[in-house]
């Protein structure tokens, strides 16, 4: 049975920790996260490929499928708004940036397929969703932009973003490391009861 | 009036657009919280809170600022028609600065990002010449997400009602948790291939809660919402009784031998505003 109470996890995420978190819990993160989207996913699957080494550490990182607004102002960085974009157009590429980076915690949005539920199974890594469409919301637990990379080369949307966060979340484990998958689970569920409604 | 003032009406539009969901939204997600429990009932407490941050602290509700589309009745007196085009155009660019708002104009071929929401067709204007003095613009602006969730099928004109509810509902089901649930869904049935998914844009605009005027059409929409709802994909795809806050159909007249039917999904943030422009100068908001 999932629990009530919300998990914080501190970045980075050891593997070990990741064991006590079912399909249905609800986890906080604290510390440093990642955005990649589609297009830093290629480059960076690209970099490991060709074995060179990426600007930031993702050993039992945490990153996040998002193109957030920023505007750099006279103090820095400032991001306006930044959740989660959906996470099934990383499909394809998320199995072997898992297995090339061993990144511990993945957040997005809409769930994912098989293939990423199979290679968290295999590497120990969560894949947790956050409330969709709630940017403001999680730009206000975004303390600091820490850097950015690749911008000039993939624009806003698509850079990678390292961003200070403080109690980021509610983040609803989707998927745990037992490879359970709990958007699939739902909708195959929501077919059988469509399929016994109409004929 | 001056064309700079109709730009900053159209950027204030935006930006209305952009940070303040429609109060029958916002009820809507309100009334779906008392029913959901555990993750739905947290989840849409998240977006509920993150639609008042947006608000208080002037911030786009979601990174995703869409596609902006607007739909426009301008009376064919109206005093400054000549410089509606200029001044959408120019509002685009300064609210893209100032709200700020992401840009979300790729070249498909090239993928270079214009920065600046202006592009071939982009942004969005359907323009309807009406009589009279008067220019009604209503913005929608709706994100990736939910548009990469669009479907046509051209129906065979023997087909059922019944049949199209299956293909509407098993859409719905198969989307699941992608288009950002609880979603608003408009369908067009009827018209041709591009009407069909047009009319199912422009259903989208008609306020939550309010049933089409004819009765069959009424009906169909309330029994695709109950069922939708019967799924149990829920908030964000992880279960519960709100997959969608309601259904809207748009008919239109088709050829004897086609019966395309279109399906348009826009999320919870369901971002649309209006504003009107009298002959006479004067402005009015409607909400």
């Amino acid at each position: 049975m999932a629990k009530v109470e919300e998990i914080l996890l501190e970045t980075p995420v050891d593997k070990k920790t990741l064991k006590k978190l079912e399909a249905g819990d609800m986890i906080r993160i604290n510390g440093t996260i990642f955005t990649f989207r589609d297009k830093a996913h290629q480059k960076a699957i690209e970099f490991y490929k060709r074995k060179k080494k990426l600007p930031v550490d993702l050993n039992n990182a945490v990153i996040i499928h998002c193109g957030p607004i920023a505007k750099k102002t006279k103090e820095g960085w400032k991001i306006f708004s930044a959740g989660p974009t959906t996470s099934m157009r990383m499909e394809k590429l998320e199995e072997g940036f898992i297995k090339y980076s061993n990144i511990s915690v993945i957040i997005g949005k809409g769930g994912m397929g098989e293939s990423t539920a199979k290679a968290c199974r295999k590497f120990n890594v969560v894949y947790c969703t956050f409330p969709g469409g709630s940017g403001a919301l999680a730009a206000s637990y975004i303390k600091k932009v820490k850097d950015v990379f690749w911008l000039e080369e993939l624009g806003m949307p698509e850079a990678l973003w390292v961003f200070e966060v403080e109690n980021f979340g509610p983040l609803i484990v989707t998927i745990d490391i037992r490879g359970r998958n709990l958007t699939e689970e739902i909708k195959v569920r929501a077919k059988e009861r469509i399929s016994s409604y109409i004929k | 009036m001056k064309q700079t003032e109709l730009e900053q009406i159209i950027t204030e539009l935006i930006k209305k657009t952009e940070m303040f969901l429609p109060d029958e939204v916002v009820s809507h997600i309100k009334k779906a919280i008392k029913k959901e429990t555990k993750i739905g009932k947290t989840i849409l407490q998240s977006i509920l809170k993150n639609i008042n941050l947006a608000k208080n602290t002037h911030r786009p509700i979601c990174q995703d600022t869409g596609t902006l589309t607007f739909f426009i009745q301008m009376g064919s007196e109206f005093p400054l028609r000549d410089k509606l085009k200029k001044a959408l155009l120019n509002a685009v660019e300064k609210a893209t600065k100032e709200v700020p708002l992401r840009s979300n104009t790729v070249d498909p071929i090239t993928n270079k990002n214009t920065g600046n929401n202006i592009g071939n067709y982009i942004p969005y204007i359907d323009l309807e010449i009406t009589n009279g003095r008067d220019c009604e613009i209503t913005l929608l602006a709706k994100g990736g997400g939910s548009e990469n969730m669009s479907k046509l099928k051209m129906f065979n004109p023997t087909d059922s009602l019944d049949d199209i509810k299956k293909f509407v509902v098993n859409h719905i089901v198969e989307a699941a948790g992608k288009p950002c649930p609880p979603t608003i869904v408009g369908v067009g049935i009827g018209g041709t291939s591009d009407l069909a998914l047009k009319i199912a844009k422009k259903a989208l605009l008609r306020p939550l809660g309010e049933r089409h005027s004819d009765k069959t059409v009424s009906k169909l929409e309330k029994e695709i919402i109950e069922l939708a709802n019967k799924s149990g994909i829920g908030p964000m795809g992880l279960g519960g009784k709100t997959t969608v806050l309601d259904v809207h159909i748009e008919i239109g007249h088709r050829h004897p031998a086609s019966l395309p039917v279109g399906v348009v999904m826009q999320c919870w943030a369901h971002r649309y505003g209006k504003v009107k422009i009298y002959g006479d100068g004067r402005v009015e908001w409607p909400r």
